[in-house]
């Protein structure tokens, strides 16, 4: 478990400079500012929306392509990027002999990966909060302040988080094997655009990809409560789909696992 | 026995690069590994780093097993391998730093080190704008970090200047005689391993050829007395009838095994006085090359 942590600690430390890290926050960031600048200059249109309506405008314009686009590319991108630090340094045999366990090593790797997935979802959750709230403040007249959807913004971006460890899982293990962008980024591409297109056509296995599951998980977010005018937002977090984005996750894990442990350092 | 193995072999697809190797490493040695490129140095070290697992043959390093013992004898090598392997985005420093983290060094011992390779002015530039041999000192530094037992070091002074392969030599026999450290160092140059070794192993083709200490290898490579004259065969031919063992005669140059200083004062005079003019006549180690010759024909 030292180990572990002293790897984590170390991941922390080399990619603090670099993009990959700051990915995970200048995204979010930067998707909330434009969304605030949207609403912001357009708000004369959005002046007779209702604040739920409002709020749903408002996250929504970030989820409709979180699933088929930013999730799935981001993700691609920091499998890649955890692992090309040690591809471009030459620094896989330091790393593997160090006197730590390799598979502290490995874990350490691939859970600051799925980390850095954390940090950047609950971003995107913060800054569509705060975000929100501030405009209630600079355009009074836009009622975002009558309406809260924390609660339910934190269950979607949870769910969401969940529905991408499968996708992590399988970038990771390509990333590690393939020191180029290219290989890992163009098989993530392709089964990226297969998952969207097998989750909009409703293919009935689709949930059993884990490249459709970010978008799955949006098209199966709301819970059919029968029209229950009360509560309309009650968010299913635990679908099929994140079922099977969490095993899949977990047998990948282990596999690779096994696969570093016999794999030759070159 | 530091490091010690027994028939350790090693195969790339079909080709075998280690053959039923038998390293042995006394305590306090500094070990030249020598061989040419290619002829399997570096999978060696890999394999006694555990990087790579050998298809055949036994690892003991300070008298335990490295495939139940792998973190604890991890915990006292420090290595080098090949290029020094650096993250370019961060500097020297952080480095060093970086690695103190993972090895539970204190802090201050990274300034040690800096200051140990003549880094410290340069410490907060990218390693990425390091000249080679800063990055090969910054190696060296990583290397003692934890200021292990058994140094690994894989050509060390590839790319350094006359001065640096002087600091390191140095360095390295310091440690050894003031800190009583064992260096295991490989290199493809006979002259610089001669300068620092206590013992030698040569290897070729993934076999080892001689493996002993420096002494017994000096009673294999003795130096030559080289000789440029005007006429090589007159002057041969007077050299032999004087009793000079010559080796090898070329339009340019005849050899004459290596005995002392005065020998060679003698070979000029008798030269010179009976008329041949010599243009040059030095002192010269046989290569790496004819080393392998003279080990692989009495063998």
């Amino acid at each position: 478990m030292k180990g572990f942590i002293l790897s984590f600690r170390s991941e922390f430390y080399k990619s603090r400079k670099t993009l990959g890290f700051w990915a995970s926050v200048i995204l979010p960031l930067l998707i909330g500012v434009l969304l605030f600048a949207g609403f912001y200059t357009k708000s004369e249109k959005l002046l007779s929306l209702p604040p739920m309506m409002l709020w749903l405008q408002f996250a929504g314009a970030i989820l409709a392509v979180m699933g088929s686009l930013i999730l799935p590319i981001y993700i691609i991108f920091i499998a890649y990027s955890v692992n090309s630090i040690e591809h471009r340094a030459d620094t896989w045999k330091t790393l593997f002999n160090l006197p730590i366990p390799r598979w502290s090593v490995y874990a350490a790797k691939f859970f600051y990966a799925v980390f850095l997935v954390f940090i950047c979802l609950a971003l995107f959750v913060l800054f569509t909060i705060g975000f929100g709230n501030l405009l209630s403040i600079v355009k009074p007249e836009l009622r975002f302040d009558n309406f809260h959807m924390e609660k339910e913004l934190a269950q979607i971006y949870f769910k969401l988080f969940l529905s991408s460890l499968g996708i992590l899982s399988i970038q990771f293990l390509l990333s590690l094997f393939w020191a180029d962008f290219l290989k890992p980024m163009g098989i993530g591409f392709i089964c990226t655009i297969a998952g969207v297109v097998a989750a909009t056509k409703g293919w009935e296995y689709s949930y059993l990809f884990p490249y459709a599951h970010p978008m799955a998980a949006i098209s199966s977010m709301l819970k059919n409560n029968h029209g229950d005018p009360s509560n309309p937002l009650q968010i299913d977090v635990f679908t099929k789909d994140v079922f099977v984005s969490m095993a899949v996750a977990l047998v990948v894990f282990i596999a690779g696992y096994f696969i570093v442990q016999r794999k030759s350092v070159k | 026995m530091v490091i010690k193995t027994e028939g350790l072999s090693f195969t790339f697809g079909k080709q075998q690069v280690v053959k039923s190797l038998a390293l042995q490493v006394p305590e306090g040695s500094i070990y030249g590994f020598l061989g040419p490129n290619g002829a399997g140095k570096t999978t060696t070290i890999k394999l006694l780093l555990n990087l790579l697992k050998p298809d055949a043959g036994n690892i003991h390093i300070f008298e335990q097993d490295i495939k139940t013992n792998r973190i604890n004898i991890l915990s006292q090598i420090g290595s080098l391998i090949e290029q020094p392997a650096l993250y370019q985005h961060l500097t020297g420093k952080e480095n060093l730093l970086n690695r103190a983290l993972l090895l539970q060094v204190p802090a201050k011992r990274v300034e040690d080190m800096l200051d140990l390779v003549q880094l410290t002015n340069a410490a907060n530039k990218k390693a990425g704008q390091y000249s080679l041999g800063m990055k090969q000192r910054l190696g060296i530094a990583l290397a003692l970090l934890a200021d292990p037992k058994l140094l690994i070091l894989d050509e060390p002074t590839n790319g350094l200047d006359p001065n640096g392969i002087i600091e390191i030599r140095e360095l390295l026999k310091k440690l050894v005689a003031q800190h009583g450290k064992t260096v295991f160092i490989s290199s493809h140059l006979l002259g610089e391993i001669e300068r620092m070794a206590t013992h030698v192993g040569i290897i070729n083709n993934g076999a080892m050829l001689f493996q002993g200490s420096i002494a017994d290898l000096q009673a294999i490579s003795k130096p030559l007395v080289r000789v440029e004259s005007e006429n090589t065969v007159d002057a041969a031919n007077l050299l032999r009838r004087n009793h000079f063992n010559v080796t090898d005669v070329t339009d340019e140059h005849l050899l004459v095994p290596y005995i002392s200083k005065q020998q060679m004062g003698e070979i000029n005079a008798l030269l010179n006085q009976n008329g041949q003019t010599v243009y040059s006549i030095s002192k010269q180690q046989k290569d790496l090359e004819k080393l392998f010759l003279d080990i692989t024909q009495r063998a």
